[in-house]
């Protein structure tokens, strides 16, 4: 029992044991470096990392509460990865920083909320776990304490995420009034359990509850109509955190989207259409509007905030599939996108560490100054937008091929416009990069190791994904 | 002989820029690349015929199918015919030539070399690949240098041009795209869904279904090589571009649009192609005019140039909107032909404006006296342009009508007719602008000062002139090339026609 709940929990109890060191080291007196902080959690991460490699299984934990798998311990693999690459990233940010600790322990429980919530197993398991994923995230939104805008965002982020889990609490709680369960596998299987009920879909109150879970889960991948609040807390938080925000807490919800959530509605009785129309509508909405927003963004953050809410319409294409190819895609697609978008928000990191500038307009003539970031955030950006040989064109054609298999050749028309439209936008980057003159560029910025390791992880990520199918395969695999 | 040298004798060179410093380094390299692959083109040749010679009659010559992404059953498939040898041939010795005429390229010139090779490695890729996946990959690898290419070293409203031609061709590969997916859905190899060409062409998908789906890839692939009316990214994209990409542009990249055309669209969905010919052959005529009378228009000689690309283009599609054996030998050969001649033109205007500055016609005069070598060239490249017997571009057209000819109806023999018309209308514009700047008095007196060719950029126009000349006198040597290759389309078509 105890080794089950040892090896099941393995990745949780690692970020549990860093939370708490570092606890330790906050209320001790003695002054600890910086640097020696950053460096520790980074090992820790990378051990936590090779741990998920090793002895994962199949199992059940707390009376059903707790499901894990070899998938979903490589999911919690790829955002424990995600985070080590922004925590290398964030070095130079945070070495001068006062709160690093708070910073960690913020970061990494809202990481164990994520597992929590990729290996629950009840609406009200996910639902906690949720939680304990989104408020520390307020906080950091917060830690640019110097700055107006960063409190700003901090707000709008606990308030609308809380009214966006109160809609989920209420539809969670409709769900138990008509079916007397939250576990994921009696739901599953309630047709059958409760013999009254012929089909979820007959009680129209389960059908508004479904919408609430809807309205929800589309609020924290903030999907079109329910994105209004990613632009302006994206600008306002830290780098750090931004893409924190885009790529890990994004990529957790699409996890449990694909792995948890699909796997419960889509079989419903009478629920596989509804559920499919739903997702076909918001992925259309989310990349058009995206899309549309992403054109003349100004500032680099707000910028690509609003191209991964497009990315987000991509990705739910890969869940309309709702095959093994489907669900593969979107796991591979979130492991490409953490590589490209990370990359191009280290160098956004580093530029904004160093000189503070974060406009587009700064970025003239990057090329000259500093011709080894510009090529590195010229690569992410092919990526993001579909262009082999980086991985981000195979991760967008899987994802459009498993739409396309559901026979919607409709659907996949406007993604694969949408994608030229979104190539726009990246490619006025890299116009502005490489062809601009400007009389004032950013000087040569010096990355040190930490971030350096960061972008070679993330390139070298970018470049071998994609041409090497072994990624693909493997997560094939655990998916069938 | 092993294909995917060709794709990795451009990769080597690729990483070998990367590696060296400075200008005389980096030219080297490439000149060292190009040649090898040109050496290597040739030793594919000279295999190639060896294998027919000894009555090797498979469709497909030198195939290696490696397993790429097992669960969707993509493969990294790749082979030869007749016809991707002639296309691979062409873009070895545009290749060569491109890099010789940038040879005093001075700025960021290790990223210029590197982009031209990355460029050319893209549309061996596309030439060979037997696997829709491999050659979509590979042809959307050949759109970015593109737009690099352009916006850094191009000139005039140069952001505005690379910008309208990326997002162009990727609308085009996005189009493309639909259309193979839609193939790859309606594909059975054994309860498997597949991209494999060859299995996909045994397979004979449902009219209906091709009836949707043709018209993506047609248009998609069309958009490449300056379909009407999505033609509208070559004028600007030709005229902005530097030098070396003007001449991969028209010389190669177009070419994959064609090649596109003839091989997936056309090949893979044969009654759909019979089906919608008319409109075809209405689109490529319109082409045809439109570029033709476009190009009377124009005052930069760069201008001149990429409207009677559209025209020629037209030529192509039309070719393969006629649907007969030799109408399609034809677009193959025209293909080649406008390539290789395209190319030249692109070389000596570019040679022209290195010198003088400027590409106005008005502004040019006598050039012959100063500059009798590139003078000659232009002569050269004009007349292969307007089709006069002895350059390939006679045999090409010549082929095309003929094809054209044998279709009785009254609506081809029109269409025939429209596009031999505008023959007349190419003789006004090149020998107007021949005439205005090559010939005449010398209009500007600071050109008396001007030399002719360097060793670079005569060996660049040789290259080209030698394969104009060489088809033009014995064009035998290419239509047996391309012989097996159009046979087994017609096969399909055939098929597909008797239904």
């Amino acid at each position: 029992m105890v080794n089950d709940f040892l090896i099941l929990m393995k990745q949780e109890l690692v970020i549990t044991f860093i939370i708490f060191v570092l606890l330790f080291v906050k209320l001790s007196n003695k002054e600890t470096k910086n640097e020696t902080l950053i460096n520790f959690v980074n090992i820790l991460l990378t051990l936590n990392l090779a741990s998920g490699f090793f002895m994962s299984r199949e199992g059940d934990l707390f009376g059903d509460m707790f499901h894990t798998s070899e998938l979903l311990t490589l999911e919690k693999n790829l955002l424990n990865l995600g985070t080590l690459i922004i925590s290398l990233q964030s070095y130079n940010w945070l070495k001068d920083h006062k709160h690093v600790p708070e910073f960690y322990i913020l970061m990494l429980s809202t990481l164990l909320g994520m597992f929590f919530m990729i290996s629950s197993n009840n609406l009200l398991m996910f639902y906690l776990a949720l939680e304990l994923s989104t408020i520390p995230l307020a906080a950091l939104a917060n830690f640019d304490l110097e700055k107006r805008r960063s409190s700003e965002a901090a707000f709008k982020m606990i308030i609308s995420s809380a009214f966006s889990s109160g809609l989920l609490l209420f539809g969670i709680s409709l769900v138990y009034g008509t079916t007397g369960t939250l576990n994921f596998i009696e739901l599953r299987g309630h047709s059958t359990v409760i013999g009254m009920i012929t089909s979820f879909t007959s009680t129209p109150l389960n059908i508004f509850a479904f919408i609430l879970l809807i309205a929800g889960f589309g609020f924290k991948i903030s999907a079109v109509p329910f994105h209004l609040w990613t632009a302006d807390v994206y600008e306002g938080s830290p780098v750090a955190v931004t893409s924190y925000l885009s790529v890990i807490s994004k990529g957790a919800i699409l996890f449990v989207l694909v792995s948890v959530l699909n796997t419960v509605f889509s079989p419903l009785n009478g629920m596989s259409e509804i559920w499919y129309n739903l997702l076909f509508i918001i992925s259309v909405l989310t990349m058009i509007i995206g899309n549309l927003f992403a054109l003349r963004q100004q500032n680099m953050k707000r910028f690509l905030a609003f191209s991964s809410i497009a990315q987000v319409g991509f990705i739910l294409i890969g869940i309309t599939g709702q095959s093994a190819e489907g669900s593969a895609s979107v796991i591979y697609f979130v492991l490409v996108y953490i590589f490209s978008n990370l990359a191009a928000f280290g160098v956004i990191n580093l530029i904004s560490a160093v000189t503070g500038r974060e406009n587009v307009d700064d970025y003239k003539g990057f090329y000259k100054t500093n011709k080894g970031l510009a090529w590195v955030l010229a690569i992410a950006l092919f990526s993001l937008g579909g262009i082999p040989p980086t991985a981000g064109f195979f991760g967008k054609f899987f994802l459009l091929l498993a739409g396309a298999g559901k026979g919607n050749y409709l659907l996949i028309t406007i993604a694969a416009l949408n994608m030229v439209v979104s190539l726009y936008y990246y490619l006025r980057i890299i116009k502005v990069m490489f062809m601009d003159a400007n009389e004032d560029p950013i000087e040569n910025v010096k990355a040190g190791w930490s971030p350096k390791l960061a972008m070679i992880i993330c390139i070298g990520g970018i470049i071998i994904t994609g041409l090497a199918s072994g990624a693909y395969n493997y997560i094939y695999s655990l998916v069938k | 002989m092993n294909l995917s040298l060709l794709i990795l004798v451009p990769l080597l060179t690729a990483i070998a820029l990367l590696l060296v410093k400075g200008l005389k380094q980096v030219r080297t390299v490439a000149l060292i690349g190009s040649a090898a692959q040109l050496i290597l083109c040739f030793v594919l040749f000279y295999f190639y015929q060896q294998a027919r010679a000894n009555g090797n009659t498979a469709n497909f010559l030198f195939e290696d199918n490696y397993t790429w992404y097992a669960p969707l059953n993509i493969n990294y498939h790749i082979g030869v015919d007749g016809i991707s040898i002639s296309m691979i041939l062409l873009t070895a010795f545009v290749v060569m030539a491109g890099v010789l005429v940038s040879w005093k390229m001075e700025r960021l010139n290790k990223e210029f070399f590197f982009l031209l090779i990355f460029l050319s490695l893209g549309a061996y890729g596309f030439f060979i690949a037997l696997d829709l996946f491999t050659l979509f990959f590979f042809l959307e690898v050949a759109v970015i240098p593109k737009f690099l290419l352009i916006g850094i070293w191009g000139s005039g409203k140069k952001e505005y041009s690379a910008m309208k031609l990326a997002l162009m061709l990727m609308g085009g590969s996005a189009l493309v795209f639909v259309g193979l997916a839609g193939m790859y859905f309606y594909s059975d190899v054994n309860g498997a869904h597949s991209f494999d060409l060859i299995q996909i062409a045994n397979m004979n998908i449902p009219v209906e279904v091709q009836k949707i789906f043709f018209p993506f890839a047609f248009i998609g692939f069309g958009i490449f090589t300056a379909l009407f009316p999505f033609h509208t990214w070559v004028p600007d994209g030709h005229s902005s571009a530097p030098t070396a990409a003007s001449m991969f542009l028209a010389g190669i990249s177009m070419k994959l649009g064609g090649y596109g055309c003839l091989r997936v669209a056309t090949y893979l969905m044969p009654d759909a192609a019979h089906e919608y010919s008319t409109i075809i052959i209405v689109l490529a005529c319109i082409a045809i005019l439109y570029g033709a009378f476009a190009t009377m228009m124009q005052t930069d000689l760069k201008y001149i140039n990429a409207y009677s690309s559209v025209s020629h283009c037209g030529f192509v599609l039309l070719g393969i909107g006629m649907l007969t054996k030799t109408s399609i030998d034809g677009a193959v050969m025209q293909m080649v032909s406008h390539g290789l001649m395209t190319a030249l033109f692109f070389a000596v205007i570019g040679m022209i404006y290195d010198r003088t500055h400027t590409r106005q016609v008005a502004q040019l005069g006598g050039l012959m006296k100063m500059m009798p070598f590139i003078s000659t060239v232009f002569v050269i490249a004009g007349l292969c342009s307007l089709g006069l017997p002895g350059f390939s571009g006679f045999v090409a057209e010549m082929t095309v009508f003929m094809g054209s000819w044998e279709k009785a109806d009254a609506f081809y023999r029109i269409a025939t007719i429209i596009a031999c018309a505008s023959i007349v209308v190419t003789a006004v514009y090149i020998l107007r602008a021949t005439g205005k700047a090559i010939m005449g008095p010398t209009v500007n007196d600071e050109h008396l000062s001007l030399g002719d060719a360097g060793w670079n950029e005569k060996l660049a126009a040789g290259l080209l002139i030698l394969g104009i000349i060489v088809i033009g006198i014995v064009p035998f040597l290419l239509k047996d090339l391309i012989n097996p290759g159009t046979e087994l389309i017609m096969q399909k078509m055939g098929a597909a026609i008797g239904r």
